[in-house]
């Protein structure tokens, strides 16, 4: 037990660092700017725990002090069987009570009417947790973790048992809390108290459920034209994914690369520009729509805004991945079932129809609904082409920010929305799994994919062709829009919205930013920094207890995590508003809660990565590291990190260039101090300002592409030294990354 | 290396469930210090599960476990006093061979000069001087594996856990390298516990054998015991190959017993068998083939196959068909020709019915 006393020493250190050392409570103005140290150990706010309790009257922590003394009095007891029970005894109901009076206790007493009840009044209540309360809180997780450790859970590895707790623990704190406190704020009146009106009216709302529009001449409801964009996005995007797959793989098109070039675009695209590029096309002073005006007379409409236009950019927007899904898909067709059809007398036409394409059903399946989830989550492409007709993201977004300020309904739509998403995730989930037939083997596959039947290869060449003239127009307009000075009205180049929006200036003081954008491109590419560490690290280490460690529940830990990839950043960025923004946990306005979004918006990402590349490391590496006296810990260093570097690379460049592209969750979570690249567009967008908005689109592509090509040099070179069944990994990791995207 | 520390094994009534299944019920084993035991058995009996409870990378659902006379039944696979030998190697493919060699000794403490030093100390041992700079890549498969087998001894472990450790070798270097790894067990004197599937082996390198079968032991003994007197069918037919025919004891004499087999007498050791009905395990080279005699048990050939030192047949009799190696090449026997049959006195043993 001796290396077990060495790790709850360094606990009770810990314990009392944070009942004496640190303010209780959250500190206003930021821990870390350690302006409380002036003032610090007196006062309401900046008192420690211990001082909170004897001299403030906040004497309802003794309870947590005393749990903690009795969880560290275990260090000093011998039977291994009383301290283990000791210790996971005093840590569940330490978090327990952490949780419950942080809850019940807010600023002003008590939150609840039961306990007032049963207590009477409290003199006095208690802001939001610090870095006290927090420290402790971990404190407890860890009795827990180190408690199951000793009772030999997970062989015993605290280091194991430590990483599960603490990841269980973030998961619930940073996503079924908020989402939790969204079902709570759907029956909540602003004061708090329970009130299911607003809930009860906003779900029986005509213009969320409306069919008008199938009996009726009017709109139907918002929840039925999501659904509907939804299922007609996720058809689109599969269709044109096929066509696209089929082309790089069935036929002698000259430009495969090419091809494969567009599967980058959607990582690199903020998911806005689209509909951006969309409006500078087709809008009232669109190219075309202006061109079609002089030329044949056409009346300039508003048709691109609604569902037709948004359906454009979604579509133009989600095909990449459906043609990265799809093209592992086909290609995983095994040629020999190919041949072996055309042996049995069938010509191209019928191996197509009755061979190839049934075998691909379950990667066509996967593909919709991953098309299905992306539209139902999309949030830039409405917010810029939806005009008054929305969908849910959006109508969530007004709920809150419009001119009637309801977070009842706000919560009502998320919650719908989510059900929506969450059902098409069960669904891939639970009906697709296991019902791929298109595995490569791993037998010797050899022989040749039969070529598309004349007819099928005229109609894909038929789609593709178009559609790649038309995403080359799109991103052109991206380009070149940033050097045109107001569409449709003077078309003539200039450099005035580059110069605006990133000029410089050498003042007295060396380098000035003068230019409208530095502002928020700074803050993105700090908050983009530090979440990405954060999310690779956490996504990476999910990914090694995932595959490397059998535990009970670990599917449902698996599942939880995965899910969370299914809430749509609109939900998330509504749930973090409810969660955050009162005590206990008060994080809004600051980057800490868009860190706290990012990484677990993005872990799962990493999570795939991470399983998919450890799955290629033999298992007895880590067993031989163990049985040599390094403990996991160690192994995770010094074997396993060093053998997944590539992996690695992809996870910090994916959530690096994620945290830049991502608006839906960002745009409820900025605040004036902390401005995001993304959102700060957007409100250009909203202003009328398409040229500045463009230009600063482009740069954020620019700077994107120079990031992943940085990486992908690095990682290529590595490439070279290593041995193949390393080196295989960074490639899948690729594919992997980019079927993730989500607005 | 000089100061092995050989500790003793034991397994307390261990049992191992995973999920459902049970792929060890109840099984007890004392390894001596010193020693090398041999794990033996087929695919799925349950020799790897044992080796890795003792290597802490399962844990037994109960039972105990005790390394040099110490619970380490919950112990962590780090904290253990043992070290292992993988079947693929699992050499960490970004390390060279003396970073290999040095990785447990760091892991365990040691300052970084002292680590490397001793892990050339190691690679000297067996015979890799010189390679340390190399990448796992780098070396051959024999290299390989001594690197492996370097890197586990360098820690001075109480036991040493051998998993198939020549499955990845080509048949000629297996003879070779199974002995030197004998040779410096009993140089070193630690104590080693050896898995293999593979019955040559384990006669070759062992002091003792434990013979396992569903998860349980199915014998246990010298390496000549095991050979010389199978207990059942299943030992006598994993080690080496045994024709397996009915007889009838009809007479006792001391320590022996006369046998009758379809009409053929024999004496043999008696060992606890008595009077009455009986099985008989026969080596297929304790079968002497005689075409002219037609006394005893007669036969006839129904396939031979030439190989080259031997000849390989098969014979129908009254009481089963035999399966014989002959050695006498000179002469060949045709298939459909009849024949008798006699026993050596080496290579029968009666064995449970």
């Amino acid at each position: 037990m001796h290396s077990g006393n060495k790790r709850l020493n360094v606990l009770l250190g810990l314990g009392v660092f944070a009942f004496l050392f640190v303010p209780w409570y959250r500190v206003e103005g930021g821990f870390y700017a350690f302006e409380w140290l002036s003032a610090f150990p007196t006062g309401s706010d900046l008192a420690p725990g211990l001082l909170q309790i004897l001299s403030e009257g906040r004497s309802w922590l003794a309870v947590a002090l005393l749990l903690f003394l009795i969880g560290a009095s275990a260090r000093f007891v011998v039977s291994a069987d009383t301290r283990s029970k000791l210790l996971v005894a005093t840590g569940a109901a330490g978090i327990v009570f952490m949780a419950l009076q942080g809850l019940a206790i807010s600023f002003i007493g008590w939150a609840w009417t039961f306990p007032e009840t049963m207590f009477g009044a409290l003199p006095l209540g208690q802001p939001a947790m610090g870095a006290g309360a927090i420290l402790v809180s971990l404190i407890f997780v860890l009795f827990i973790a180190f408690g199951l450790a000793e009772r030999g859970f997970m062989k015993g590895d605290a280091f194991v048992v430590g990483s599960i707790t603490i990841l269980i623990f973030l998961v619930t704190v940073f996503i079924f809390y908020p989402i939790g406190s969204m079902f709570a704020g759907s029956v909540q009146d602003f004061d708090g108290s329970f009130k299911p009106d607003g809930f009860i009216q906003n779900m029986q709302d005509p213009a969320i459920w409306s069919l008008d529009c199938v009996v009726g001449g009017n709109r139907c409801g918002v929840a039925w034209r999501t659904l509907f964009l939804a299922v007609m996005s996720g058809l689109g995007s599969t269709i044109l994914g096929l066509a696209f797959a089929l082309v790089a793989t069935r036929t002698r098109f000259p430009f495969k690369k090419g091809l494969r070039l567009l599967t980058v675009l959607p990582i690199i695209t903020p998911p806005f520009v689209i509909g951006l590029a969309l409006t500078l096309l087709f809008g009232r002073s669109g190219v075309v729509t202006e061109a079609l005006d002089t030329l044949f007379g056409i009346e300039p409409s508003r048709w691109l805004y609604g569902l037709t236009g948004i359906w454009i950019a979604q579509v133009l927007s989600f095909t990449p991945i459906s043609f990265l899904v799809l093209i592992g898909v086909v290609e995983g067709v095994s040629p020999s079932m190919e041949e072996a059809s055309q042996t049995l007398r069938a010509d191209r036409w019928r191996t197509f129809w009755r061979v190839s394409l049934p075998l691909m059903k379950p990667g066509l399946a996967n593909a919709f609904l991953i098309g299905f989830i992306e539209s139902m989550a999309d949030f830039g492409n409405p917010l810029v082409l939806g005009g008054s007709h929305g969908v849910l993201s959006t109508e969530i977004f007004f709920a809150v920010v419009g001119s009637q300020i309801d977070p009842s309904r706000a919560a009502v739509l998320a919650i719908i929305l989510l059900s929506f998403t969450l059902s098409a995730f069960l669904a891939q989930r639970l009906w697709l799994s296991g019902k791929n037939f298109a595995t490569v083997t791993g037998k010797g596959d050899s022989g040749a994919h039969a070529g598309l039947p004349k007819s099928l290869s005229i109609s894909v060449y038929g789609l593709v062709l178009p559609w790649m003239g038309f995403t080359v127009v799109v991103y052109g307009m991206i380009l070149v829009g940033g050097f045109v000075k107001t569409w449709g009205l003077d078309n003539s180049l200039t450099l005035e919205h580059y110069a605006r929006a990133f000029s410089v200036s050498f003042g007295e003081d060396g380098l000035v930013w003068t230019g409208v954008a530095w502002n928020s491109f700074w803050t993105t590419m700090e908050i983009a920094l530090i979440s990405a560490p954060l999310t690779a690290a956490v996504g990476l280490l999910t990914a090694y207890i995932i595959v490397r460690q059998k535990f009970a529940g670990k599917n449902a830990f698996e599942f939880a995590l995965m899910m969370s990839f299914a809430i749509p950043g609109t939900v998330i960025g509504i749930s973090y508003i409810m969660a955050f923004n009162l005590p206990p946990l008060e994080m809004t306005g600051s980057a800490l809660i868009l860190v706290a979004c990012f990484v677990f918006r993005n872990m799962p990402v990493g999570v795939r990565g991470g399983i998919a590349a450890m799955s290629q490391l033999d298992k007895s590496l880590d067993e031989a590291s163990l049985t040599l006296r390094a403990n996991s810990a160690r192994t995770l260093r010094k074997v396993i990190l060093p053998l997944l570097r590539p992996a690695i690379t992809a996870a910090l460049v994916y959530s690096f260039v994620r945290a830049i592209t991502s608006i839906s969750a960002v745009i409820f979570l900025v605040s004036a101090e902390y401005n995001m690249a993304t959102s700060y567009i957007v409100g250009l967008v909203e202003n009328g300002e398409y040229g500045i908005a463009i230009a600063y689109s482009s740069m954020l592509i620019f700077v994107m592409i120079t990031v992943i090509a940085g990486f992908q040099l690095l990682v290529g070179e590595r490439r070279l030294r290593r041995e193949n069944r390393v080196a295989g990994v960074s490639k899948s990791q690729k594919i992997r990354f980019t079927q993730e995207k989500t607005a | 290396m000089s100061e092995l520390k050989p500790g003793s094994v034991v397994f307390e009534n261990v049992r191992k469930d995973f999920g459902t299944f049970t792929a060890i019920p109840d099984l007890s084993i004392t390894i001596e210090p010193g020693t090398l035991v041999t794990l033996l058995g087929p695919s799925g009996c349950g020799k790897t599960t044992t080796l890795r409870m003792l290597a802490g990378l399962e844990h037994p659902t109960s039972g105990r476990i005790l390394i040099g006379g110490r619970d380490v039944t919950l112990m962590p696979a780090h904290e253990r006093d043992v070290s292992m030998v993988f079947q693929s190697y699992a050499l960490f493919p970004h390390m060279n061979a003396l970073d290999n060699v040095a990785y447990g000794l760091e892991s365990s403490g040691f300052k970084k000069r002292e680590a490397r030093e001793r892990a050339e100390e190691g690679l000297d041992q067996v015979g890799l001087s010189g390679m340390g700079h190399r990448l796992p890549a780098e070396l051959s498969g024999g290299q390989q594996q001594r690197v492996a087998v370097a890197r586990a001894l360098v820690l001075n472990p109480q036991v040493l856990l051998l998993d198939e450790p020549l499955s990845n070798l080509d048949a000629r270097l297996r003879r070779r390298v199974r002995t030197e790894i004998r040779e410096l067990q009993q140089r070193l004197g630690f104590t080693a516990v050896y898995v293999t599937h593979d019955q040559d082996e384990a006669l070759a390198v062992s002091d003792r054998i434990v013979v396992m079968k569903d998860g349980e032991i199915a014998q246990e003994g010298a390496p000549r015991a095991l050979y010389e007197e199978p207990v059942s069918e299943f030992i006598a037919d994993f080690m080496g190959e045994a024709n397996v025919v009915s007889c009838e004891i009809v007479g006792r004499d001391g320590d022996d017993a006369l046998i009758d087999v379809g009409g053929l007498k024999h004496r043999l050791r008696a060992r606890q068998a008595t009077t009455g009905k009986a099985r008989l395990a026969v080596r297929p080279g304790a079968v002497v083939l005689n075409p002219e005699a037609t006394s005893g048990l007669g036969g006839e050939i129904l396939t031979a196959a030439y190989l080259g030192d031997h000849v390989e047949y098969e014979v129908e009799t009254k009481v089963g068909n035999f399966f014989v190696i002959d050695h006498a090449v000179e002469r060949s026997l045709a298939p459909k020709s009849t024949v008798s049959l006699g026993f050596r006195n080496r290579g029968l043993a009666l064995i449970e019915a």
